[in-house]
């Protein structure tokens, strides 16, 4: 694996903490959706750097092609026709994994080690530790993670982890032809953003925000939205966060609870029998039934 | 482009008309955005749909196709109403003040000098007022009513906002609000630049499109001034240098035009072709034509072309009538073309009329393609169902399909719209039997001259004295070919400053065109690249990238036609006096001795400004033209409707049914019953191309066809729900000369608009599918495109005309 | 040994082949349930040939688990009614497990204690089914929204749960309950255990001799 052990963070389903003696810059992926003009570059490079080919699909009345993301689309152009006050909006947004600081993949994920984040940021599957349950995608407050079904396993972005390990930018980042892209530690990529809302207000977007959504500990994909008010318009979440039941589910009190409930009928049963003993019928101790 | 793709971030508004950069150019759009974020500079887009760059723009209005004559006239109108223009450049850099001739006439559309008969005009009306030295008379207080300044207003006087609106179908106010942006960079401080493409081209008006927009610019002292200019963002990475080499019927390299019937001999071709100055002083850089006429034939025939055989010149063929590609296919159409040889080209997808195409190329006797992918001209005698009805039993054409190579398997230079040549180098290796172009070019030339030494024939002189140095014949290197192009002294060239001294040795380089003679001492293959391969080496493959005066001048990246110049006619970003207009963008400045700056001067560098030498060295006149005479049909840009309109008289001249479209534009005996009208084709249509794809190309690139699988065409909201057509339904589009299938892709990006009080639907339809490649097989979009063109250059009209839609 | 017509029969060979891959099946679901339940008992994966082909078996073996169950609940419905004995010993249940009374006269095949644990796993073993299948990748999962298959996961792990519970008792009871694990092995039970445990059954079964 490109990134070392040290630089895991967080691994899927596994109790042991990770190593924190070494200290990593965090990472960020700044997709200025004021800039983009939906060339599906980043879409093209993708594919071309991870190796993926999708099938040559249908067109069906949209400009979103392929559809949807899928095993070989790992980061797909999304089309919106909007009628934001007034005017004519067509957003355009680079849609793909956030790698959320709090991930709701990892957090579902059962098989340990399928997933993990690193120190930077990046959440990153290990498909060969992959169980194929699925459980990531219902995890996802993002709907990303894709199944294959020939290999039962999940994929999607890894914010090309092995360039970024060797000092390379993203292979989306490096093909965007306007600068709509830009890849960075967070701290600037941040900074950067907060600079591209002035020009945007005085341009008349006065609602432009950065989306780097509080609740899933922040991403490390962030986004400038001209609408930043309204997320939704660009197939964004408002107020993302692990979905609760997902969080229930993989809580220590769930588990808890699990152990409790096995571990008490075990002993319910013990107590009764060193108090009643066995319930035979009468005369025939001893005797085989 | 008169500028450059970097120069576009020092404009403070750019207007996008008649393209898409976005899509089509997205590399170079960058520089759009740099505007906008370095610059704070306004995107404009006026567009019939809204597009992947309006996405992005400051203000979007939607135009009906075909219309925007009517709208920049509105603009000229707009600025000359409320004199929002830079006075002292448009007195001193245009020909604002020339005095018309009397006789001279605009009425009801028509120019005077028309000729109905033969669809042209007599221009002799259309000239200035000359004195006794055969000077244009002027009057520099511009007040003259018939100096042009005064005959524009009078002219585009009509072109009223509310005109506008009912023609344009854009509302008054949003009109009025992009003028007003416009009319703010009147200001010699504040500067627009304007990107077009094929969306002003492809109209048989597209030539007059260009120039009203080079009126307005001119207007506004944009012209020259980095961040302004008129830029053509070609659809190629080579097109540029299609055109520079003179690879059409009409030109030689450097823009050249080729020998007519007219001119029978070289004394006559050069009198005709050299212009004289009509103004005193002037540069009138054309009058080098005989340096660079003889120089290209001494390139071409060497050791041949002599003094005494007027250089070869017999041996060029003479024209004796129009053979754009257009005119071709006619002749193909009417038997008269037995051979076509198609390099590199695509025509059964990119003329217009697909059923006159596979009729004329049925006719022919054989057909050679040289090109790396398969085309659906190669296969055009194939029966593929719908797409291509035909029945191969009954086409006798015999075709040669040629594997060449693409430009990532070649050395070479690639001309890109700023006019820089730039060096690249091979990639990987071609596939299977594919040989580059040169190589086939030049095994078949070998070929055929053997067979003219051997048999002889009829003038074997233009392939027997080809000269032909090339070290390996049957494989002329890119080297060898890009020094040819730049040229050679044949002789020591003596300097006339100083006869010590030579400009060149024999057998050296030339460093520039300005060394250039007319007594063939010198060869050159292109005058405007000589400088592109000096005795210094290969300045095409240079690759430094600094920028000192940050305007985003890099005189040593690549090499930049002519003699490294980055902005043309830059002489105009300075005032008369020599300071430049805009102390933000100092870009060249008279020092006292001589023109200084970021780029190389377009002026004679020790022209002093109280000389009085106008900027515009290629005009006889030293000013830039708000009046061109040179035009074919019309000396102002005039509204015309599209040959398929949805309108049956021109709003601007409702009483000349001869206006009503382009009335110098030439149409084919039989074509115009193959027109369409409202009546039975009641909506616009318009193509275009989609950023995934690019021409007919990608559709064989797998990640570009999973990108964009499908044909599709766009319908606004409001036809759909009149036709009852859903999203992603297969819809029947049909014109008067064919009919394609698509998926429908219903969108509130193209509007319903209001024109002369009735509602004109516009269907959008991209032009990237074929029968060939990996893509879902989809139709050729030409098989509804009318086979007319524009008046001036012959560029087919694809971009307005009429279809009728319907759910299939 | 008792003599051979002392011992009847109380479970066919097939009910009992059955109820034996029934229990096989319910233990593997479990185990690797737990395993898929929570990361702290993936290990459990390993037994199973890893965790790949743990999740791969486990809704297959659950679909197994579905239809054997419910084909003996067939066989075994009719004798699951619940009858006014039942009433009575649900009354006397608590007097029941510290064995201070047995079961009432009118006690059928089954004892109330047994019909509950029945009755519960039928709708149990349906939301386990139901809910799993909405869980099932790559075939079905997809076609449910994200909340579908967040609101199965839960419900997946309570109904296991709650199942767990009841199969405890089941195996507690058949292991307390001496001659039952014989008769769910052998088929046969005593006569003496018949009238003494299902008095109500036993008269039927002595009726038809």
């Amino acid at each position: 694996m490109a990134l070392q052990s040290l630089d895991i963070k967080n691994r899927s389903a596994s109790t042991s903490r990770g190593p924190s003696a070494r200290s990593t810059l965090e990472v960020a992926k700044l997709i200025d959706v004021s800039r983009c003009i939906g060339c599906k570059a980043c879409q093209a490079a993708c594919m071309e750097w991870n190796d993926l080919r999708g099938e040559v699909g249908v067109n069906e009345g949209l400009y979103t092609n392929p559809r949807d993301l899928d095993d070989q689309t790992w980061t797909l152009m999304r089309f919106y026709e909007e009628q934001i006050e007034g005017s004519l909006q067509w957003l355009i947004l680079k849609d793909g994994c956030l790698h959320c600081s709090d991930p709701g993949c990892l957090k579902a994920c059962p098989a340990p080690g399928a997933i993990v984040q690193y120190t930077n940021g990046i959440v990153d599957f290990h498909e060969e530790s992959c169980i194929g349950c699925g459980y990531c995608i219902s995890g996802c407050p993002f709907n990303i993670p894709r199944l294959r079904k020939e290999d039962a396993k999940v994929y999607k972005c890894t914010l090309c982890s092995d360039r970024v390990s060797v000092g390379l930018e993203p292979a989306c980042i490096k093909t965007c032809p306007t600068g709509a892209l830009h890849f960075g530690s967070k701290e600037d990529m941040l900074f950067q953003a907060q600079e591209r809302l002035g020009d945007l207000r005085e341009r008349g977007f006065a609602k432009a925000a950065v989306y780097d959504p509080a609740g899933v500990g922040g991403t490390h994909v962030v986004f400038v939205l001209p609408h930043g008010d309204r997320p939704e318009a660009y197939g964004l979440p408002k107020d993302p966060s692990v979905a609760p039941l997902v969080a229930i589910w993989r809580s220590g009190v769930a588990r808890a609870l699990g152990v409790i409930t096995m571990f008490s009928v075990a002993v319910a049963g013990i107590l009764h029998y060193m108090r009643h003993g066995p319930n035979q019928v009468p005369g025939e101790d001893g005797k085989e039934a | 482009m008169t500028n450059n793709w970097v120069d576009i971030k020092n404009a403070d508004v750019v207007l996008v008309m008649g393209g898409n950069p976005a899509e089509a150019h997205p590399c170079g759009f960058k520089w759009v955005i740099e505007a906008k974020i370095k610059n704070k500079a306004r995107l404009i887009v006026v567009d019939p749909r809204f597009t992947r760059t309006a996405a992005v723009a400051d203000t979007f209005a939607q135009i009906r196709p075909g219309t925007d004559i009517a709208f920049l006239g509105g603009v000229i109108h707009y600025l000359l109403e409320k004199d929002k223009i830079q006075h002292e450049y448009v007195k001193a850099y245009t020909n604002a003040p020339f005095l018309l001739k009397e006789d001279y006439q605009f009425q009801e559309g028509l120019f005077s000098g028309y000729n109905a008969e033969k669809r042209s005009y007599d221009k002799a009306s259309w000239g200035y007022e000359l004195d006794k030295d055969g000077f244009a008379k002027v009057d520099m207080t511009m007040q003259d009513p018939r100096c042009v300044l005064q005959q524009m207003k009078r002219h585009y006087a009509r072109y009223t906002p509310e005109v506008v609106e009912g023609v344009t179908g854009v509302k008054k106010d949003l009109f009025l609000k992009i003028c007003e942006t416009i009319a703010t960079t009147a200001a010699p401080d504040r500067v627009m630049t304007n990107l077009y493409a094929l969306g002003w081209t492809q109209h048989s008006v597209g030539s007059q499109n260009i120039r009203a927009m080079a009126m307005i610019q001119l207007l506004l002292g944009n012209m020259g001034m980095p961040g302004g200019g008129l830029n053509a963002l070609r659809g190629h990475s080579n097109i540029q240098g299609l055109t520079d080499l003179g690879v059409m019927s009409h030109l030689l390299p450097g823009y050249i035009g080729l020998p007519t019937e007219a001119e029978p001999d070289l004394k006559t071709f050069l009198e005709k072709r050299t212009p004289k100055a009509l103004r005193p002083n002037q540069m009138n850089f054309p009058q080098n034509t005989p340096k660079w006429f003889i120089s290209l034939l001494k390139a071409w025939y060497g050791k041949a072309a002599t003094k005494e055989n007027d250089f070869g010149y017999d041996w060029l063929p003479k024209n004796d009538k129009p053979y754009d590609i257009m005119a071709a296919f006619e002749l193909m159409y009417q038997g008269k073309m037995n051979g076509y040889f198609c390099q590199g080209f695509n025509p059964l997808a990119s003329v217009p009329d697909k059923a006159k195409l596979l009729d004329g190329l049925s006719k022919l006797k054989y057909l050679v393609t040289i090109d790396p992918l398969p085309t659906e001209t190669s296969s055009f005698w194939k029966n593929v169902g719908e797409l291509n009805p035909v029945d191969p039993s009954k086409i006798q054409t015999e075709v040669f399909r040629l594997p060449s190579t693409c430009f990532a398997e070649e050395d070479g230079s690639l001309t890109n719209s700023g006019r820089w040549l730039q060096w690249h180098y091979k990639g990987a290796e071609p596939p299977g039997e594919a040989r580059n172009d040169v190589d086939i070019m030049a095994d078949l030339f070998l070929r055929v001259r053997a067979l003219y030494a051997k048999e002889g024939g009829a003038l074997p002189e233009p392939i027997l004295n080809l000269s032909w140095p090339h070290l390996i014949p049957s494989q002329p290197k890119p080297e060898e070919i890009a020094r040819e192009f730049n040229g050679k002294a044949l002789a020591d060239i003596p300097d006339p400053k100083d006869p010590t001294k030579f400009l060149a040795r024999e057998g050296e380089q030339l460093a520039t065109f300005a060394h250039l003679q007319a007594d063939g001492t010198t060869a050159c293959g292109n005058w405007i690249y000589c400088g592109s391969w000096t005795q210094a080496g290969n300045m095409m493959g240079r690759r430094d990238a600094s920028d000192p005066t940050g305007l985003g001048v890099t005189p040593g990246w690549a090499w930049n036609w002519p003699v490294n110049r980055r902005i043309l006619y830059n002489r105009a970003s300075a005032d008369p006096s020599g300071k430049p207009w805009d102390p933000k963008r100092k870009y060249l400045a008279w020092t006292g001795t001589k023109w200084a700056g970021a780029d190389v001067p377009d002026m004679r560098p020790d022209a002093a400004p109280s000389e009085g030498v106008g900027p515009f060295i290629m005009t006889p006149e030293g000013v830039a033209r708000l009046w061109a005479p040179a035009m074919t049909d019309g000396p102002f840009p005039e509204h015309y409707e599209p040959f398929e309109t949805p309108l049956e008289k021109n709003p601007l001249s409702p009483k000349e049914p001869r206006a009503l479209s382009n009335p110098a534009a030439r149409v084919y005996k039989g074509d115009r019953e193959r027109f369409g009208t409202a009546k039975e084709f009641p909506y616009v249509a318009t193509t275009y191309r989609l950023t995934e794809h690019f021409h007919f190309w990608s559709k064989h690139t797998r990640i570009s066809a999973v990108l964009q699988p499908e044909m599709f065409v766009e319908i606004g909201e409001g036809l759909a729900k009149e036709k009852g057509i859903r999203q992603g339904d297969q819809v029947l589009v049909r014109s008067k000369r064919g009919q394609i299938k698509a998926k429908a892709l219903i969108t509130k990006r193209i509007q319903t608009l209001q024109i002369q009080g009735k509602s004109v639907h516009t269907v959008g339809i991209p032009i990237h599918w074929g029968f060939e490649g990996l893509t879902k097989a989809g139709p050729l979009v030409n098989t509804l495109t009318p086979f007319v063109g524009d008046a001036n250059i012959q560029t087919p009209e694809f971009k307005a005309f009429l279809v009728n839609v319907e759910k299939a | 040994m008792a003599e051979k017509s002392d011992l009847i029969v109380r479970h066919t060979p097939g009910e009992r082949l059955s109820h034996w891959i029934v229990a096989v099946v319910f233990l593997f679901l479990f185990l690797s349930g737990l395993a898929l339940f929570h990361p702290t008992f993936f290990w459990l994966s390993f037994l199973f040939g890893g965790g790949q082909f743990m999740r791969w078996l486990h809704p297959l073996a659950g679909v197994l688990l579905a239809v054997l169950f419910y084909q003996y609940a067939s066989w075994v419905w009719a004798d699951n009614k619940w009858l006014p004995a039942d009433t009575e010993w649900r009354k006397h249940m608590t007097a029941y497990m510290r064995l201070e009374t047995h079961s009432p006269e009118g006690t059928g095949k089954y004892n109330a204690g047994q019909k509950l644990m029945f009755w519960s796993m039928v709708p149990l073993i349906a939301v386990l089914l139901v809910t799993g299948i909405v869980l099932w990748q790559p075939w079905f999962a997809p076609y449910f929204p994200a909340w579908a298959r967040r609101l199965a996961g839960i419900l997946h792990a309570i109904a296991a749960f709650v199942m767990f519970v009841g199969i405890g008792i089941h195996w507690y009871a058949a292991y307390w309950t001496r001659g039952s694990i014989r008769a769910m092995v052998r088929g046969t039970v005593t006569r003496a255990w018949a009238q003494y445990h299902h008095p109500g059954w036993y008269r039927e079964v002595a009726g038809k001799e």
